[in-house]
């Protein structure tokens, strides 16, 4: 190369590139050059073009900073104006049917099918917003943490009117006086009952709920749980709603029904927590979610009022 | 003697100040990082003291040639060593967080090994430490050749390569620690950040002195997009890490800045960090070695001056547009969309500059399998010059923002554009820089480049249906009016695009640990006995008339 770069310089830089029959503009670095090709009209109008298209812009949006405020677009166009339009027509367009179910008792919701339906899929978004980080996508739980809503193995209930009431105040909301709440006591740790004990009662509960033929341990653990469990649980197992004791009885286990998880239940209960949604919701999403839930599967008819009204501490 | 008693004193004044710092730490990750710095100043003294001959050691063991009086190439070779050696660790932990969102479990459980920091390290070990060295390294090659002069100031070219390397040591052992200043591609706290701007302040000096001193009429194009890039990176460095620390024996600072302004300002440095770290320092790096490969002049001249003053104008003022549909006034929100809309040619006049100078030697692509590379990492700038203003818009970016499309489009950047032409420079420099004949290997340079555009294209595209995907489900709405997904329904949707992402990414460190095998070899000293690129086979049985056959 060096022979020629000094022949070009000798020549004023300039020559004809032989492949592209264009010139050359004349400087040399480390044997490069350049060609004094024009730019690409294409390139050139496009670019244009998005310039024009720039300018056209900023004049009909906001764009330029002022001292005060900043310049707001000749078509009066704001973010938050078009999210305040898109929200106002779709409230105004959902209006009837929101305004329909605040107006009805949720018992009186199933009566009227179309208020129903539209309550499950208001409440299914409500649902996948708040309450999947927990009992999942399809409200199925998460085995041994939370429990799942598509069978009808209610903790406090499974009507609507019970459902909507444990959504509004939760579940062992120490600051909140209507929520849902009871304590079962840890009797391994706090030492109410000895281990052998506690082996015991786990062999009682397996028996009921057939997993172990019953033996001289099941035989045993029944009169321990006669005294410490049934009060809540029932003499047969059988679960306790005011307090949201589990059925003991069936398949279905919220923290686990093998001997180990047993034991450790019984040892250290866990006495799970949910949010009072009251305080975050509006009524009638709490409807629609308590619609929802409903809907999963295990949903109950509405009992029919005892004789004596509502209990003591108006929960249903 | 004076002069070596004045800079052992001042390493050994620096250890023992690094030491009682590490003793008057607050938080245990300040006093490693005290440690680490104590540690260097410590080889600096024993370096100083010793007075042996290390950069002869140094050259012995890396086999570089001695210095002929030629140009001062050994921060040149020791920056291309540390290229490759970043590269790796950058490209294995991209892997591995890969694998981590397809299976969570890879986290170990550790905050150490957990995604939240091995992200950072993943995004600086490729942008900081595998381009930044392939920037500093081809940056002091280039203004050298381009100038027809030896490096300003060599040794400050030298602390500039260690001190950089010693940011790199120190932002990456701080994420692990957990030390971050949360502020997107600039983690690294407070202290980290001094040390940065005094060496980048430095590599500033070195590169504007060889200019200073060049002997040639005029700057050549690469200088200015080097140029561009050393200015504008110190002073989106120095803005954006405006903090202020808890106390000087920690590692926590605040920001200068709140709320809004706080993310505008990170977003102004964020996205000029692709601007002037990730795209004009690498065209710097096109405008010399496509050229060179080719053998071709530049195509035009004055399409070089006029994309290249379009881009740095326009460029700085699109940062915005990372945040659409936020907190931000919509005035911010419309400038940064505009911009980033009109800067489109601009950026596309590097890629056709670079392509167009292969007008005359298109026959090539086919020949060279570094020329091929170059021409895809063009194709992939073009294309995501391209994804970028049209991601930029509102409408486009309503559906494409927080959703794995923005994931494609840098990797389809990072991975085409930077990683192919810093593969194609390391191909080019290796041979020149170490005074041999040729690389080990031009086939297996062809399958690194296979491996890594099938990598690319496996990675781009399945982000690219999952950020669709992904976007698509969480706007999708019922007939009542509700969304219809969950946000754990389009996570959980995910999974096969990640499996398909981390293929991809495996086939792109695989290529490249071809690389590693390739310049290994070929520093080695070996060549390998293969058969060339391009052979037309002669026929010499054939290569001749038909006999008349006389009739019987």
């Amino acid at each position: 190369m060096a022979d020629t770069n000094d022949l070009l310089k000798s020549a004023g830089g300039k020559r004809i590139d032989e492949a592209t029959g264009t010139s050359t503009v004349g400087h040399e670095w480390d044997g490069i050059e350049e060609l004094d090709t024009p730019m690409p009209r294409w390139w050139l109008w496009s670019l244009y073009a998005t310039i024009v298209w720039g300018i056209a812009y900023v004049i009909l949006y906001p764009a330029w900073p002022m001292v005060h405020g900043a310049t707001e677009g000749v078509l009066g166009w704001s973010s938050r104006g078009q999210l305040e339009q898109e929200m106002q027509a779709d409230a105004k367009r959902r209006a009837p049917v929101m305004n329909a179910i605040a107006a009805t008792a949720i018992t009186d919701l199933p009566a009227k099918p179309e208020l129903m339906q539209a309550a499950v899929q208001g409440g299914g978004a409500a649902f996948r917003v708040h309450c999947v980080q927990c009992h999942g996508a399809g409200g199925a739980g998460v085995r041994k943490l939370y429990p799942s809503l598509t069978d009808d193995d209610w903790l406090w209930g499974g009507d609507l009117a019970t459902i909507e009431y444990t959504i509004t105040h939760g579940i062992r909301n120490p600051d909140h006086k209507a929520t849902r709440t009871s304590q079962m006591p840890a009797f391994g740790r706090d030492g109410i009952l000895e281990p052998a004990q506690i082996a015991d009662v786990v062999s009682f509960v397996r028996t009921i709920s057939h997993q172990e033929k019953p033996g001289a341990s099941s035989a045993r653990g029944a009169a321990i749980f006669e005294a410490n469990c049934s009060v809540c649980h029932g003499p047969a197992g059988q679960g306790g709603r005011q307090v949201g004791a589990p059925k003991l009885t069936d398949a279905i286990w919220l923290y686990g029904g093998d001997g180990a998880s047993l034991t450790a239940t019984i040892t250290q209960p866990r006495n799970g927590v949910m949010p009072r949604w009251g305080a975050r919701l509006d009524p009638v999403t709490i409807k629609m979610l308590a619609a929802y839930v409903y809907s999963l599967g295990g949903g109950e008819k509405t009992p029919v009022p005892a004789p004596e009204g509502q209990k003591v501490d108006g929960q249903p | 003697m004076d002069g070596l008693v004045t800079k052992a004193g001042g390493w050994l004044a620096l250890t023992l100040l690094a030491l009682v710092m590490a003793a008057l730490a607050v938080d245990a990750p300040f006093a490693v990082h005290m440690m680490i710095v104590a540690l260097a100043a410590l080889i600096m003294l024993c370096v100083t003291l010793t007075r042996a001959d290390y950069s002869g050691l140094l050259r012995g063991l890396l086999k570089m040639p001695a210095d002929q009086g030629a140009y001062d190439d050994d921060p040149v070779r020791w920056g291309v060593i540390a290229t490759i050696f970043w590269g790796v660790a950058g490209l294995a932990v991209g892997l591995y967080i890969a694998l981590q969102l397809a299976f969570p479990v890879l986290n170990l459980g550790l905050e150490y090994t957990s995604f939240g920091r091995l992200r950072p390290l993943h995004t600086s070990a490729v942008i900081f430490a595998f381009g930044g060295n392939a920037l500093i390294a081809t940056s002091y090659y280039v203004v050298q050749r381009t100038c027809r002069a030896r490096l300003a100031f060599p040794t400050a070219a030298r602390f500039v390569f260690w001190g950089y390397q010693l940011f790199i040591v120190l932002a990456a052992t701080g994420y692990l620690m957990g030390v971050t200043e949360a502020r997107e591609y600039a983690e690294p706290e407070w202290y980290v950040d001094l040390w940065l701007t005094v060496v980048w302040v430095v590599y500033l000096t070195v590169f504007v002195g060889t200019i200073v001193k060049r002997r040639e009429p005029h700057i050549y194009v690469a200088n200015w997009f080097y140029l561009s890039f050393i200015i504008t990176i110190a002073m989106l460095h120095i803005v954006n890490n405006l903090s202020v620390p808890v106390t000087i024996f920690g590692s926590k600072s605040y920001s200068a800045f709140a709320g809004v302004q706080d993310a505008l300002t990170q977003w102004w440095y964020g996205h000029n960090a692709v601007a002037f770290f990730l795209t004009t320092p690498f065209l710097a790096m096109m405008y010399y070695f496509v050229p060179k490969q080719a053998e071709r002049p530049v195509y035009s001249y004055r399409l070089s001056i006029i994309h290249f003053w379009s881009l740095i104008f326009l460029y700085i003022w699109a940062g915005p547009h990372h945040l659409h549909y936020t907190a931000l006034p919509d005035w911010a929100q419309t400038l940064g969309m505009v911009f980033s809309v009109i800067l489109w040619m601009p950026s596309w006049g590097g890629m056709i500059n670079g392509l167009m100078t292969l007008n005359g030697a298109w026959d090539k692509i086919r020949t060279d399998p570094i020329i091929r590379m170059m021409v895809v990492a063009l194709a992939f700038y073009g294309m995501a010059t391209f994804e970028g203003p049209m991601l930029s818009v509102k409408a486009f970016n309503s559906l494409s923002h927080y959703t794995e499309w923005t994931i494609a489009h840098v990797h389809a950047g990072a991975l085409g554009w930077n990683g192919m032409i810093t593969f194609a420079a390391v191909y080019y420099l290796v041979p020149r820089l170490w005074g041999l004949p040729r690389l080990y290997s031009l086939r297996m340079v062809n399958w690194h480049f296979w491996l890594a555009t099938l990598g690319i294209v496996f990675y781009a595209a399945s982000m690219w249906v999952a950020g669709i995907m992904q976007g698509l489900m969480w706007r999708e709405y019922g007939a009542d009016g509700y969304l219809v997904y969950s946000f754990a329904e389009s996570v959980a949707a995910m999974h096969p695009m990640y499996l398909i992402r981390a293929a991809g990414g495996a086939m792109y460190l695989a290529g490249f640990l071809i690389l590693v095998y390739n310049v290994w070899a070929t520093l080695a000293g070996k060549v390998r006995d293969e058969k060339p690129m391009t052979e037309t086979p002669y026929n010499a049985a054939a290569d001749r008339p038909l006999a008349p056959v006389p009739a019987e």
